[in-house]
């Protein structure tokens, strides 16, 4: 019964966490970058400007929600929901401390993350498709592309870890790291990872489908009022997310001395975050055939060769295997 | 269709190839999945009910930065794009082919391993190939470039 309650806890109390981190986000991510260009950053709502998030909030929401007569209606709504479902979603697979997590040891754990974040896909190329706006069109097929070639390979990056673990659940791969973080054996691994988990969040300096510079706002041009506030919770839900997988898979998850897990696990995700803004500050957005050439030419050669290493090291120190 | 799976019970046989059995141990993921997909519903609809309503005569047209929109927005793409979609679907059934045998690297041993070797060696050659013929490049190229180069000095001739 314990066990129930507990179970019933975390699914109230996560989803509710991480629209507040997406939420929070938004002020963290203003403030930041204002202090990294000398700016103040928005400081007037409430004290150090805490309550920006609720003003914006109130503003999104009060705005109106307006379906373009042009559009294709049943899509056009659906298209903002699929990626705030699978971002939030996807909390559901990470162990944030023993016994807090929903479902932290489900076998397929990293497939279920896989698998959430190609939906997410949808998601753009349908509000790109059914705005009916050039710009929109445009965003939507040069998003869909890629992330369409991120993800072979930010799949294939994971592999290194599941090789050394012999394991999907996340629970199992953040016990195996008791002996020593996984940052180290597979250094590669983890860089190629966060590039793909940036341009699968289309984050900068991989917000092609969205540069505001050439295509006004890519596929979401036609979005307004808390639509338009959907897709940057999705957005932010995406970074939260793949912070949380860098700290459970290449840095240990929870695990650290003195303090108690919850707290780790929270602080190396706040790092990453902090990482991910410091980038969108500092990094310019490559061209678009740039961007492809990364991926096909050299992340996924790399990845490919990560595994090959990390297999055959697995195999020539755990014995011939029989 | 769906039958659920208690653990205590063993695997239940299937009755017909159509039926999965669901563990019993997933439900706190369907409780969580429907309750993310009322949140969605709700910040979606809520702003349908709190929002203003306006008119203008402008309103109805696609934003194209002030111009005036001309025809329609389902433009003929370039097939670069359908090219992508085609990678994408080579490259990531390999992909999976490399998760299923990733989980059990010390189960299937060197044999397995040089077995896949051979599978990715396989596939780094249709990359290479592809490369070769420009299938990763975006915008013209080299030989295209070269080709239009040609024609635009016969045609100044």
């Amino acid at each position: 019964m314990t066990e129930t309650i507990r179970l019933l806890l975390c699914i109230l109390i996560i989803p509710n966490v991480v629209l507040g981190m997406a939420a929070g986000l938004i002020l963290l991510e203003r403030r930041l970058l204002a202090v990294w260009q000398e700016r103040l950053g928005p400081n007037r709502v409430g004290p150090f400007g805490l309550l920006q998030p609720l003003a914006d909030a109130i503003k999104l929401l009060t705005k109106e929600d307006w379906i373009p007569p042009f559009a294709d209606r049943p899509v056009f709504v659906i298209a903002p929901a699929i990626v705030m479902a699978t971002g939030i979603l996807t909390c559901a697979i990470l162990p944030i401390a023993p016994g807090v997590g929903i479902v932290d040891d489900l076998n397929i754990g990293l497939l279920f993350f896989l698998a959430m974040s190609s939906l997410g896909a949808y998601s753009v190329l349908l509000a790109g498709w059914s705005s009916n706006n050039k710009y929109s069109l445009i965003g939507g097929l040069r998003s869909a592309a890629q992330m369409l070639s991120y993800e072979v390979f930010m799949g294939l990056s994971l592999m290194g870890v599941v090789i050394l673990t012999g394991t999907f659940s996340l629970r199992e791969i953040v016990e195996a790291q008791r002996d020593g973080w996984f940052f180290i054996p597979q250094f590669l691994g983890m860089v190629i990872f966060m590039l793909a988990g940036l341009a699968e969040t289309h984050r900068m300096p991989f917000d092609l489908p969205e540069a505001e510079a050439e295509l006004v706002a890519g596929f979401h041009t036609e979005y307004s009022s808390m639509k338009f506030g959907v897709f940057f919770i999705g957005e932010y839900a995406g970074v939260v997310v793949v912070s949380a997988l860098m700290t459970t898979l290449f840095f240990g998850g929870w695990l650290g001395p003195w303090l108690p897990p919850i707290v780790w696990f929270m602080l190396k995700t706040l790092t990453f975050i902090c990482l991910f803004i410091l980038m969108r500050a500092t990094l310019p957005r490559p061209r678009y055939d740039q961007l492809m050439a990364l991926g096909w030419k050299v992340m996924l050669p790399l990845s490919l060769l990560n595994v090959v290493v990390t297999g055959a090291i697995k195999l020539a120190t755990t014995g011939d295997g029989g | 269709m769906f039958r659920l799976w208690y653990k205590e019970y063993g695997y239940p046989h299937p009755s017909s190839p159509f039926e999965v059995a669901i563990p019993m141990t997933l439900w706190p993921l369907a409780v969580y999945t429907g309750l993310v997909l009322i949140m969605v519903g709700t910040v979606i609809a809520l702003s349908h009910f709190l929002g203003e309503r306006h008119t203008g005569a402008a309103r109805d047209e696609p934003y194209e930065s002030g111009i005036l929109p001309t025809g329609s927005a389902r433009l003929r793409v370039s097939n670069k794009f359908y090219l992508v979609a085609l990678l994408f679907v080579l490259f990531d059934l390999e992909a999976v082919f490399i998760f299923a045998w990733a989980v059990a690297v010390p189960e299937l041993g060197w044999v397995g391993y040089f077995g896949l070797l051979f599978f990715i060696g396989l596939l780094v050659v249709g990359l290479i190939y592809e490369w070769r013929q420009g299938a990763l490049d975006w915008g013209r190229t080299r030989r295209a470039k070269e080709r239009a180069d040609a024609a635009r000095r016969s045609s100044k001739q």
